[in-house]
């Protein structure tokens, strides 16, 4: 049998504030901009037609 | 069998509440237009295409090709953050409850078909290649694949996303008409890939969590470590087989609990007749080293 709990959830929680503080940089680097600006036009490569 | 059917159906109905949550611009279904407001800033946690007319947020794998190709970045800090949050707290029971394209193919299977394929030879590696898709057509394309003005694609989008076909393509076709005159190839080989994906779905129980989706393969690497987990308590299993038996997803939690390709749908835990099976954020008080 293979251990179930091989981590301390620590870790996980350790990795969603690494997570987070990502996030943060990349508001902070104008990244939402971005991905605004492409969510808000019909992508066409996303449909089959671009 | 009641149970799971009970489980499956409260379960279905969380992941229509979200996918109808997520995509509830109705607007843009009257108007075969997409939504244009703020909050396509925010990426959704499963794969829901930022075209679909419904769509309030946007796709954190088309995000994420269009950060990485864009000129500007060669890092998607805001998308990958997003990715590794949501990963490190809950894994892949997003796959299991929060994403549409799943509930799709789960809903899709219960077709009756002659012969239910439950695996096959080759299956395990073929599992493997959602990796290397995210590897190449998600991150390496987009990022070195660029044109004279260093302007990358979404290829995987492109090339192979079905959920795009399915909830933009075939909807905004349908109702503009300016871009129902502009249907080309592309969009016969992504009604193609679409058309295989709904009939493997009728044979194998989401095939294409388990071979093709690149958002799958990134929640997968966490997991072992994601602060949500499924446990099995050694003491009261009695190794019926009863939850390996129910899991779609062909896996055997007695011997891994917190597979990379268990989607958190808690089939097992329903199906375990002695309470063996347990999931939650927090761990056993009193937990034994195993």
């Amino acid at each position: 049998m293979r251990r179930t709990w091989r981590l301390p959830r620590t870790v996980g929680l350790a990795l969603a504030g690494v997570g987070l503080a990502m996030m943060v940089y990349g508001v902070y680097r104008g990244e939402v901009e971005q991905v605004f600006t492409k969510g808000i036009q019909i992508c066409l490569e996303c449909i089959g037609i671009g | 069998m009641a149970r799971k059917k009970s489980l499956d159906r409260r379960r279905h109905g969380i992941q229509a509440l979200v996918a109808l949550l997520t995509n509830s611009y109705l607007l843009g279904f009257i108007q075969g237009k997409i939504y244009r407001g703020p909050l396509k800033q925010l990426c959704v946690p499963g794969l829901n295409c930022y075209s679909c007319p419904g769509a309030l947020g946007s796709c954190p794998v088309g995000a994420l090709q269009a950060v990485l190709g864009s000129r500007r970045y060669q890092f998607a800090y805001y998308v990958a953050g997003f990715l590794v949050l949501v990963g490190a707290l809950v894994g892949r029971f997003v796959c299991g409850y929060l994403c549409p394209f799943g509930l799709v193919q789960e809903l899709l299977h219960k077709i009756p078909f002659p012969k239910k394929c439950r695996t096959f030879r080759g299956d395990r590696l073929l599992r493997k290649l959602k990796y290397g898709i995210l590897a190449v057509f998600v991150i390496l394309l987009p990022l070195f694949a660029v044109d004279a003005w260093g302007q990358g694609q979404p290829w995987f989008c492109k090339l192979i996303c079905p959920a795009g076909t399915l909830e933009g393509g075939i909807p905004l076709v349908l109702l503009n008409s300016e871009l129902r005159q502009a249907v080309g190839w592309l969009y016969a080989w992504k009604s193609v890939i679409l058309g295989v994906i709904i009939f493997l779905s009728i044979l194998i129980y989401r095939p294409f969590c388990k071979y093709i989706c690149p958002l799958g393969a990134v929640y997968a690497l966490f997991q072992r470590v994601s602060v949500f987990r499924y446990r099995v308590d050694r003491d009261k299993c009695v190794n019926c087989g009863a939850c390996a038996k129910v899991c779609g997803m062909n896996l055997n939690p007695v011997e891994e609990a917190n597979h990379p390709e268990c989607i958190r749908c808690g089939r097992c835990k329903r199906a375990c007749p002695t309470g063996a099976v347990s999931c939650g954020f927090t761990g056993p008080r009193h937990q034994k080293k195993q």
